[in-house]
């Protein structure tokens, strides 16, 4: 995979090059990074839940950049070492990917004493969890009567539940969704079965309406009852709940995913980002996030800081008795070949 | 002896020498005058073409797999099928309910034909984007059409309009119809009212005139309209991409799956230049049986 990005790299190699020699003229602050996350209404709430107040406490200045995808210039800025991100908030398949092909830095964890008492998945070498969301099963309760489908294995059982359904057009927690409703798991889950899960797919496929490609087609499709259950993101689904729209949720057989803080290999101030990341995952400002957005702390301390109410942490992905009935997803799976191979594999099935 | 006196009148340079300076001075000012659209159709078109063409011939170092797999690959085919596919049937479409609409265009009174005018040209003031959405409105399950319908009593349970191939058709349908009309109307415009009259007075019937003499005379506009709708087809993204419930994959999609889902630019690239190369192939013959400029509304 990605023999590709060659050609890009120079094109990006020189617009880096350009950046590079402008921050060049001027003598950059001691205290600074450039932190890069996703955008949008996400990185709105994280400014002033977690960024403002920890630039304050370290008194450093964090300049902001935003990218949906991150990946290309993850690669661009490792490979020409012209680096000018400091910190990326990414999902943690593309830390432990650019971490094996040497574009991330390693962690020291000595210097990161705040991810001590977090859970070892939620770390790897190259990084560590910031904030978590999850693929839940959604419906819409009045089609259902009072019986609505509560695990993957009921939204295969098309007969039990009758109606339209909708999945991600995406092989990532599809493939885990088909393989617990064949009866795997959730501890046993990875490595995934590929084959098998395939197969439980083609079984489905007959029988869903629309294979979603964005998080507003998705809340689309539950909100205007195109569809009766699906698969989508649970902050899209209480996003339309709070609109007043029919519609539930279960995070039973969710699964449950996150986006991980990790530096660029030569990134230009190592030590403050280092620094900022310890600051960034403590309980303290990691519990402001999900009082400006559907989100859970990354780091699970946060809900023991008394910040959060209890009814709002009983509504958070990463509250533990929520993560408990979820799996994981993993990311390192999905790095290794075998994972990368299965995500090859989803054109030719979307298209048979 | 007139030349002769102007030669006089001027008599280092000959009447031919000086209109060519003033010829050649006017085509160095209108360079200059075209030289900032050049520039930008080198820098924002060409140079990105010749990447995306060497790229798509890339993969460490000089390679043909990009193509190979495309002819090669199962998903390939299946995709150019379906997207020429799609193309045709839009372009047969817009065709048959383009035809009458330029027709009664040319033939009412200015006034009249203004208005049928702007009502063609009206929906491109709307992005594609939420007419793609309008149409999901319309169409989907619980939509204005399946909630008429099972209402009147016409169908027991609400149809499948859309998430599918039909709802992108009709939706691309819509969104293409004015390249359908515009040209069409123009042929038609041009067609002078006195050939009518004749082939009337020698005795046809109005239907004989339209077929006999009318239709032949639209038909570089038919032609024309044809040609531009197929091709933007070809193209269409956003609307399959919406309304295709994700198994309606087009061409373009392929492309932006390849980035998307394995972050690979090749293959993107190489699907761009097959699709690019199927454009030209096709103004190429229409433009043996049709001006260029005509297809493309300068004539």
């Amino acid at each position: 995979m990605m023999k590709d990005t060659n050609c890009l790299k120079y094109l990006f190699g020189s617009s880096v090059m350009v950046i590079g020699a402008l921050g060049a003229g001027q003598t950059l602050a001691d205290g600074e990074i450039t932190f890069v996350s996703q955008g949008g209404a996400y990185q709105d709430a994280q400014t002033v839940s977690i960024l403002d107040p920890v630039a304050e406490a370290l008194g450093i200045t964090i300049r902001q950049e935003s990218a949906p995808d991150a990946w290309p210039m993850i690669r661009t800025q490792g490979t020409t070492g012209q680096a000018v991100w400091d910190v990326v908030d990414t999902p943690p398949l593309n830390c432990v990917r650019g971490g094996n092909q040497g574009l991330i830095e390693e962690l020291d964890f000595s210097q990161i004493p705040n991810a001590e008492s977090m859970p070892e998945e939620y770390k790897t070498p190259y990084s560590v969890a910031y904030e978590f969301y999850s693929s839940v099963l959604a419906y819409n309760p009045e089609a259902f009567d009072g019986n609505p489908p509560q695990s993957w294995e009921d939204f295969w059982n098309v007969e039990e539940y009758p109606g339209n359904r909708a999945l991600r057009n995406h092989p990532l927690g599809t493939l885990e969704a088909a393989l617990m409703a064949d009866g795997v798991a959730r501890e046993d889950l990875y490595p995934l079965d590929v084959d098998r899960a395939f197969a439980k797919l083609e079984e489905i496929k007959p029988h869903i309406t629309t294979w979603w490609t964005s998080g507003g087609q998705s809340a689309q499709l539950l909100y205007d009852g195109e569809v009766d259950m699906l698969m989508m993101w649970n902050g899209r689904v209480s996003a339309i709940i709070n609109e007043g729209a029919d519609a539930d949720f279960t995070y039973n057989d969710g699964i449950l995913q996150n986006t991980h803080l990790c530096i660029i290999e030569g990134a230009p101030n190592q030590e403050t980002a280092v620094e900022f990341i310890n600051a960034a995952i403590a309980p303290e400002y990691q519990a402001n996030l999900p009082l400006h957005i559907d989100y859970g702390p990354g780091n699970p301390a946060a809900f023991d800081t008394g910040k959060i109410p209890d009814e709002r942490a009983r509504e958070l992905p990463s509250f533990p008795e929520n993560a408990e009935r979820q799996v994981l997803m993993s990311y390192e799976w999905w790095a290794s070949s075998a994972g990368e191979q299965a995500e090859r594999r989803w054109l030719e099935f979307m298209q048979r | 002896m007139k030349a002769t006196a102007i030669n006089n009148n001027y008599p280092h340079v000959s009447h031919r020498d000086a209109s060519l300076g003033y010829r050649r001075r006017e085509h160095v000012l209108m360079l200059l005058l075209m030289s900032p659209a050049v520039l930008v159709v080198f820098v924002l078109l060409l140079i990105p073409l010749g990447w995306l063409i060497g790229q798509s011939f890339y993969a460490d170092g000089f390679s043909l797999e990009h193509y190979q797999r495309i002819f090669t690959e199962g998903i390939y085919w299946n995709t150019f099928w379906v997207t020429f596919r799609i193309s045709f049937i839009v372009t047969l479409l817009a065709l048959l309910m383009g035809y009458p609409i330029a027709y009664a265009a040319s033939i009412l009174p200015r006034r009249w034909s203004m208005l049928v005018l702007a009502l063609v040209i009206l929906p491109f003031w709307t992005s594609v984007l939420v007419r793609a959405y309008a149409w999901l409105i319309l169409l989907q399950r619980s939509g204005v059409v399946n909630e008429s319908l099972l209402g009147v009593g016409l169908i027991d349970a609400p149809l499948a309009l859309v998430h599918n191939e039909l709802g992108t058709i009709i939706a691309t349908v819509h969104i293409l119809l004015p390249f359908m009309v515009l040209p069409l109307y123009a042929t038609m415009q041009k067609i002078p009212s006195d050939l009518i009259q004749a082939g009337a007075s020698l005795g046809g019937t109005p239907l004989h005139v339209f077929m006999r003499v009318f239709f032949p005379l639209s038909l570089s506009g038919v032609l024309a309209g044809m040609t531009l709708v197929f091709v933007l087809c070809l193209g269409f993204y956003i609307t399959p991409e919406l309304v295709g419930g994700g198994r309606t994959v087009m061409a373009s999609m392929l492309v932006s799956r390849n980035i998307q889902l394995y972050s690979d630019w090749g293959a993107a690239s190489a699907v761009s230049v097959v699709l690019l190369i199927c454009v030209l192939a096709i103004f190429y013959v229409v433009s043996r049986l049709v001006p260029l400029e005509k297809i493309l509304g300068a004539k």
